[in-house]
């Protein structure tokens, strides 16, 4: 008999817990879970994890979205017209080799230690993820449907809104979820260097105390925020695309 | 009426050229069906990409109703052989696509979709998207589309040739019902020697390199074309007149 998938991923976080338990007690010097939920329901009590939450996720959201709103109609330009293409890329490929991470200390030195710079590196994260994927879409835009479209009567602008958009939209909803994922790893390494709040920023003066139940609680704070942000996106993703032949 | 006048096409290759089409010349009285059949390499989609107006010829000209070919209009609608059906869209959509950009209001574009969605016997299946259709069903949605915007030419480019032998049979006989109903010039290009005979009023056989008019075959089977004129003794014979046409080019050559 087949068992529900919904099921067995239960099965799977009650085993992993159940190892993490087993684990504390053994004697490794990691704390169990019930000591790292009191820590979270006094964090959630006091407010700090509220506040750290908001900080964070206002970095991940502002550099993120600001990202996906400069890379779409670049990577449309790109994709439309080459020599658009021929003069951007390259500095796309060269910055795409260059982790956001690695110029935190320069844009640290340019921008200060306010938001700027953090969000500053989450947009570059998400840009540089996102452009690509909507210039792979583009490019990848079925010639026949645009010559459909044009034996139909429409013109550039139309086929462009009507074909190339939504002919491309599966591609930029990937790149959003990729971009995405490299917001959240930004993010927590900008906090590390400098902030007054935020979950990678409160792991950092836990580390300091030696703290490990709130290194826990922003740990797993974090993978639950970036899980459900990623699963938004896929239900906007499979909502949109749903038309596609091949799932 | 279309006329193509010493039309000629030239692609450049790496070191040489491909002579897609060497000086073709050809007329189409309005409202006439004709076939184009021959091998891969006689330049018939070239031909009916200038007609269509997304390619230009090198030379020559093509001119429907005396009116020489300036890139795609309404007046010429198109069937992909791989459907091209916009599959963000309803059956419906798609066929009220071409509308849009006519700039027909709303309820007009339901109504005329309505009617060719009907008239190829998708009415079931008119809010469907088009992956929940077979390919006979999304060819019959492109021929729907095409007719929508009311062009007096159809230019199909082997819009049966991904479906099986059954389907094909069908939709050929469908199409002349179409057809029948709603009369327009058709230039339907294939390489299946049996649904260039079986539809056409005339046959133009091409043969390639250069790629050149071989023959013209005229068919005069009665329409309706039923299964017995596709059984006939008449049928037979033209077959094989175009099977040799098309088969034994070298020889001629």
């Amino acid at each position: 008999m087949a068992v529900p998938k919904s099921a067995l991923n239960l099965v799977s976080v009650l085993a992993g817990l159940g190892v993490w338990w087993a684990l504390s007690v053994s004697g490794l010097d990691i704390p169990s879970p019930p000591v790292v939920l009191r820590r979270a329901i006094d964090l959630i009590g006091d407010g700090t994890l509220g506040g750290d939450v908001v900080a964070s996720l206002r970095r991940v959201l502002a550099g993120f979205l600001l990202g996906v709103v400069a890379a779409v109609p670049v990577g449309f330009l790109m994709g439309w017209y080459p020599p658009v293409r021929a003069l951007i890329e390259p500095w796309i490929q060269f910055f795409r080799t260059i982790p956001p991470l690695a110029l935190i200390p320069l844009a640290i030195v340019l921008m200060g230690i306010e938001e700027t710079p953090k969000i500053f590196v989450i947009f570059l994260a998400s840009f540089l993820s996102c452009v690509i994927a909507t210039l792979q879409g583009v490019v990848n835009v079925d010639r026949t449907l645009i010559n459909a479209a044009r034996v139909l009567g429409a013109k550039d602008h139309t086929i462009f809104a009507r074909v190339v958009i939504p002919a491309s939209s599966p591609f930029i909803l990937v790149g959003m979820r990729i971009g995405l994922g490299s917001s959240w790893a930004t993010l927590v390494a900008a906090e590390l260097i400098a902030a007054q709040q935020g979950l990678g920023y409160r792991m950092q003066s836990a580390q300091l105390y030696y703290d490990l139940p709130t290194i826990f609680v922003g740990l797993i704070s974090i993978g639950v925020l970036g899980l459900l942000m990623d699963r938004l996106l896929l239900i906007c993703e499979r909502r949109l695309t749903s038309w596609q032949e091949t799932r | 009426m279309i006329s193509l006048r010493h039309v000629r096409k030239v692609f450049p290759l790496k070191n040489e050229e491909f002579v897609a089409l060497g000086d073709v010349s050809l007329e189409i009285r309005d409202n006439e069906f004709v076939t184009v059949v021959g091998p891969s390499g006689c330049g018939k989609t070239t031909l009916m990409n200038i007609l269509a107006g997304l390619e230009t010829p090198t030379s020559g000209q093509a001119l429907v109703d005396g009116a020489p070919v300036r890139g795609p209009g309404p007046d010429r609608g198109v069937i992909f052989q791989q459907y091209a059906l916009f599959p963000w869209l309803t059956v419906r959509k798609n066929v009220e696509f071409g509308l849009r950009e006519k700039g027909v209001p709303s309820a007009e574009r339901k109504r005329i979709a309505d009617h060719f969605i009907e008239l190829v016997g998708l009415e079931r299946f008119a809010d469907a998207l088009p992956k929940t259709l077979s390919g006979g069903m999304k060819q019959r949605v492109a021929i729907a589309r095409a007719y929508a915007v009311n062009p007096s030419i159809l230019l199909m480019d082997e819009p049966f040739g991904a479906v099986d032998a059954l389907t094909r049979v069908r939709l050929q006989e469908q199409l002349l019902d179409t057809w029948d109903q709603e009369k327009r010039t058709v230039l339907f290009i294939t390489h299946d020697v049996d649904e260039a005979v079986f539809l056409a009023n005339r046959v133009i056989v091409m043969a390639a390199r250069p790629g050149r008019i071989a023959e013209i075959v005229d068919v005069a089977l009665p329409y309706p074309r039923t299964e017995e004129v596709r059984l006939s003794p008449e049928f037979a014979a033209l077959r094989n007149r175009v099977w040799s046409a098309v088969h034994h080019q070298e020889s001629l050559a």
